[in-house]
């Protein structure tokens, strides 16, 4: 067993050992602080100075099926610098959301199931970032499926919470089928004989096995929306914020922080790569579809009155951004866009994470009703602010380098000619004065101002909820102040990327 | 040891059964089902050890075999099924006698249990015969070995209303889709002048065939076999056949004959797909009956109610996908091993496995809540958290969902028509899967999310038989295996 191989299967063999009898709260967070551990000893241990995709480090692969006509299928694992990035994601945020977990006894209904689902969706988080096999890059994401099913229909809030359930099943499920057939076109337009990722993109580089253009558009346009689906791209995002707002704490935190961002990856790891030529096809639907998440959507969420809705929308919003460091296809471009997919991951697992606290506590979320509190919560008051900061992108957050280098890579370029993306960029930037409003507008009415005569003061922040917040904060600012400490991994990773545009 | 040896072995155990049945005084006649499942997993291990002789010439083999690892497979796949057939049939018990008890004073109250067993490994030896069965009279007696057997299994039930009609239907359809058959041998005996499927293979690839008379000769067969694998248009029998059917007999229906009707459709539609001059039209023929298939199946299945009905429709969506596998012949001639024909056997062994694991959890509960009704099944998870999961895992692999046996078997369909291009094929396959994402996760929800404040939350736990749960767990087990690594069931023939 490769290092890899072990934190991919632990969370699995924890779901199983749960399901077998083993104590529920337990061994789900010994598993996932087990986890971030070993995640930390691979990120030391990573070499930040081999340079191109193709060198997986860590890797380890065993080969499942090998036959005539259908491409070669390995259990194959490893990690380049943009997967290990998200690999630190997936396994702080997972901490945390399991940290905010409720215990055993204050769980209605079954406990078990609630910690299987957990652990199965932050497993097939992680064993998607860490395939370099494109069938379980694919198969692993699905894993997350019904266990989101069941988590949202069963421990969800509100009223409609089963029609929820159904629609982000349903909206999942075709965008994954989609993705199958672009997947499955790709794979097949270049050979058709392996799913090893490094070597389908080696195929589409070489002029004598790349797919032909008008392929290419196809392939493109299919990945595009079957990922797109899965990262609430506009139109397609309807599915995203009541899932989020009503789905429990930690699948909140960890679908929004986490698994969101798996379309992102694919579309950098996959989409781009295998049709480059049908990703400056489609780059003017691509641009009009980030700007309306941002703007659109942006609007949508200043027009939220419930905390839980805002930043579900919010989340949906933010993608544009990683979405327009996509599109400029240049080094700055995508090493913001990784570095936003993290960033926003942190981000928004902590205000769900506080979101959730709070709908315990106070039992609401409305704005209407809330009001006041910093004053007899001031510790609640001080990070609730400091995830607003963040989300915002204020400098001294990651969220902030993050997008400041999405925004310079999005408008580079030596000429002085306004092409498409700049207009687009420019229209961009207005969302950050959309995130602004929203933002302070929701701290405003929560935090400050007369508190309501009915609003109940519970205790501040206790020990439990101060401890996962801590994590989250702390890798925050961190890489907010030192943005080296992940750069140093996404550099040489977008370094072996193939680019659209000449950085 | 000759391959041939199995038959006679499985028509001996369920002679044995009969004659056990009919002269040793036994308090429980379940026992006679132990006979049946010792002997299966005896010729079950046994596949795995019989030889084709070297030399498959002479009256015999030209009458018996078609010698070739696929042959043994499905034989596999016969006793696999009916060994779990068997599983359910004894769990199925109670049932079974409040339906056929007899009222007269004297009789043994089991009375007319035994030959419940005893029947369904007189199925399996006809379906194991047609599984290497390559002349049309061999094809046509062991199909109809199964199909007689089949007739009286269904109306077993014979005090319930239901499994009577469910017997009249399928006798009646069947006789005429018998008659069909029959009548398009006949017609295909005359152009080719064999009965030999080799031989009418070269016939049929003859360029001066008389195209006309070949394509009516498929049409005929055809129909036949759309009856007998529930396609579109000729699916109309088999939701009320399914739902009336004694359960066990339901899945024996929903895997073993479908496994046979394809097995027989592969055989008889091949010699037409390799002829260049017919390959064009069958392909079409087939495309318009796969299109059907797939959407009269899967959009019929999104508003039923109940369980067997829509395992029902379930099953004609998936005889679309098959169809669609069929009809998906790669244009030009490559060396992929994942031919249409081996892609229609792995998709049949995955439905094997999820589709028995549906109808084992549905024996092991019809005795404990009050119907079949999606809505009967309302907090199971509660009651019995192994059952509600082992259906979660068969409903996934249904639909498809990744790392299950069943994702394989779509994977495999729809690389099939990409490679053949048949881009109308793919996208009517893909409306299917995901209409089944809805209705298979349904089934599920029904277990895991309705209110459980009525009916199951204070009802005590539901015991599931020893056996029934070592059959469930081999079964989720190998599902999940083939999702990881689907060479463990291609293994077996390619």
């Amino acid at each position: 067993m490769s290092l890899i191989e072990i934190i991919v299967f632990l969370p699995l063999l924890a779901a199983l050992a749960v399901g077998l009898g083993s104590p529920a709260r337990f061994t789900a967070l010994g598993t996932s602080v087990l986890v971030l551990l070993l995640t930390l000893a691979a990120a030391i241990r990573f070499q930040t100075n081999l340079e191109g995709s193709a060198s997986f480090q860590f890797a380890s692969s065993r080969t499942l099926l090998e036959i005539a006509g259908f491409p070669k299928l390995s259990l194959a694992f490893g990690l380049d610098g943009m997967s290990l990035v998200l690999l630190l994601l997936s396994a702080i945020v997972m901490v945390a959301a399991m940290m905010v977990a409720p215990k055993e006894d204050a769980i209605k209904g079954s406990a078990r199931l609630y910690y299987i689902s957990l652990l199965l969706i932050a497993g097939g988080a992680i064993g998607a970032f860490c395939s370099t096999d494109l069938f379980f890059l694919y198969a692993f994401h699905e894993l997350a499926l019904i266990p989101t099913f069941l988590m949202i229909g069963i421990f969800g809030h509100g009223e409609n919470r089963v029609r929820t359930a159904w629609t982000i099943t349903i909206f999942l499920g075709v965008g994954s089928l989609i993705l199958l057939v672009g997947l499955i076109l790709g794979v097949n337009a270049l050979g058709g004989t392996t799913f090893d990722i490094a070597s389908l993109v080696t195929f589409a580089k070489e002029p004598g096995t790349a797919i032909a253009a008008g392929m290419q558009s196809w392939v493109f346009l299919l990945l595009f929306i079957g990922f797109g689906i899965l990262v609430s791209l506009f139109p397609f995002h309807s599915w995203a914020a009541p899932a989020y707002a009503e789905a429990p704490t930690p699948v909140a935190m960890l679908h929004a922080g986490v698994l969101k961002k798996f379309g992102l990856y694919g579309l950098i790891r996959i989409a781009m790569p295998f049709a480059p030529l049908g990703a400056e096809k489609w780059l003017n639907l691509v641009l009009v579809l980030l700007l309306g998440n941002i703007l659109y959507i942006g609007l949508v969420t200043i027009a939220q009155k419930k905390l839980d809705r805002m930043l579900g929308y919010s989340s949906v919003m933010h993608m544009g951004y990683v979405f327009l460091g996509i599109a400029a296809g240049n080094h700055l471009g995508l090493s913001g866009a990784v570095l936003l997919m993290f960033a926003h991951g942190i981000s928004i697992a902590l205000l769900f994470a506080l979101s959730g606290w709070m709908r315990d506590q106070f039992g609401t979320l409305d704005f209407d009703k809330l009001g006041g509190i910093a004053k007899s919560m001031p510790k609640l008051g001080l990070v609730f602010g400091f995830g607003v900061f963040a989300s915002i992108g204020l400098p001294g957050f990651a969220n902030f380098a993050a997008e400041v280098a999405i925004f310079f890579g999005a408008f580079s370029g030596g000429d002085e000619t306004m092409t498409w993306i700049r207009w687009a960029t420019i229209g961009a930037l207005w969302g950050v004065v959309i995130s602004a409003v929203y933002m302070l507008r929701a701290y405003r009415q929560i935090f400050l101002g007369p508190k309501p005569e009915k609003l109940k003061t519970p205790a501040d922040l206790d020990w439990s909820m101060r401890v996962p917040i801590l994590i989250l904060l702390v890798t925050l600012l961190a890489v907010g102040f030192v943005p080296e400490l992940l750069n140093q991994y996404i550099r040489p990773a977008i370094n072996g990327i193939f680019l659209i545009t000449a950085g | 040891m000759p391959v041939y040896y199995l038959e006679i072995i499985v028509v001996a155990l369920g002679l044995l059964m009969l004659m056990v049945d009919a002269f040793v005084k036994l308090e429980d006649k379940r026992s006679i089902a132990w006979i049946g499942m010792l002997g299966l997993v005896v010729v079950f291990a046994l596949l795995f050890v019989v030889k084709w002789p070297a030399s498959t010439e002479g009256a015999f083999w030209k009458f018996y075999s078609s010698g070739d690892k696929l042959a043994l497979y499905f034989k596999g796949i016969a006793v696999l099924t009916t060994l779990i057939v068997l599983v359910m049939a004894v769990d199925y018990t109670p049932t079974i006698l409040a339906q056929i008890a007899n009222p007269e004073a004297g009789a043994h109250r089991q009375a007319g249990l035994g030959e419940f067993f005893a029947l369904p490994m007189f199925a399996c030896a006809g379906l194991m015969w047609m599984a290497s069965a390559n002349n049309l009279v061999s094809i046509f007696v062991s199909l109809e070995t199964v199909t007689i057997a089949f007739y009286i299994m269904v109306a077993y039930l014979r005090r319930n209303v239901g499994s009577l009609e469910a017997g009249v239907k399928y006798l009646i359809l069947g006789a005429l889709s018998t008659g069909f058959l029959v009548y398009g041998f006949a017609w295909l005996f005359g152009i080719t002048g064999s009965m030999q499927l080799s031989e009418i293979s070269t016939a049929l690839a003859k360029p001066d065939i008389n195209t006309t008379t070949a394509l009516f000769t498929f049409g005929l067969i055809l129909v036949a076999l759309a009856f007998k694998v529930g396609a579109a248009p000729f699916h109309l029998w088999i939701p009320d056949v399914y739902q009336g059917a004694p359960t066990p007999i339901t899945a024996f229906l929903s895997v073993g004959s479908k496994a046979a009707g394809f097995i027989v459709m592969l055989r008889l539609v091949s010699p037409f797909l390799a002829s260049a001059e017919l390959v064009g039209k069958v392909t079409l023929v087939l495309t318009v009956v796969a299109v059907l298939t797939l959407l009269v199946g899967n959009l019929a299945a999104l508003p039923q109610k109940n369980f067997k009905r829509l395992l029902a429709y379930s099953s004609i969506a998936h005889a679309g996908f098959l169809v669609m596998a069929l009809a998906s012949s790669p244009r030009a001639g490559g060396n992929s091993a994942l031919t249409p024909v081996a892609v229609i056997a792995f998709y049949l062994g995955a439905y094997l496995l999820m589709t028995l694991l549906a109808f084992l959890v549905m024996t092991s509960l019809r005795t404990k809540i009050s119907g079949e009704d999606l809505d009967s099944f309302r907090g199971l998870a509660k009651r019995s958290p192994f059952l509600a999961f082992a259906m979660l895992v068969a409903m996934s692999s249904l639909a498809g969902i990744p790392l299950t046996a069943g994702f394989f078997g779509k994977l495999f369909v729809f690389k099939l028509a990409v490679e053949s291009q048949h881009w109308v094929l793919l996208t009517v396959g893909l409306i299917g899967a995901a209409a089944g994402f809805y209705y298979y996760l349904k089934i599920a929800a029904s277990m895991f999310l309705s209110d459980s404040g009525k009916g199951q939350i204070d009802l005590p736990a539901i015991s599931v038989s020893p056996l029934a749960k070592i059959a469930m767990v081999a079964l989720m087990v190998a599902i999940i295996l083939a999702g990881f690594n689907p060479g463990l069931i291609l293994g077996l023939f390619v």
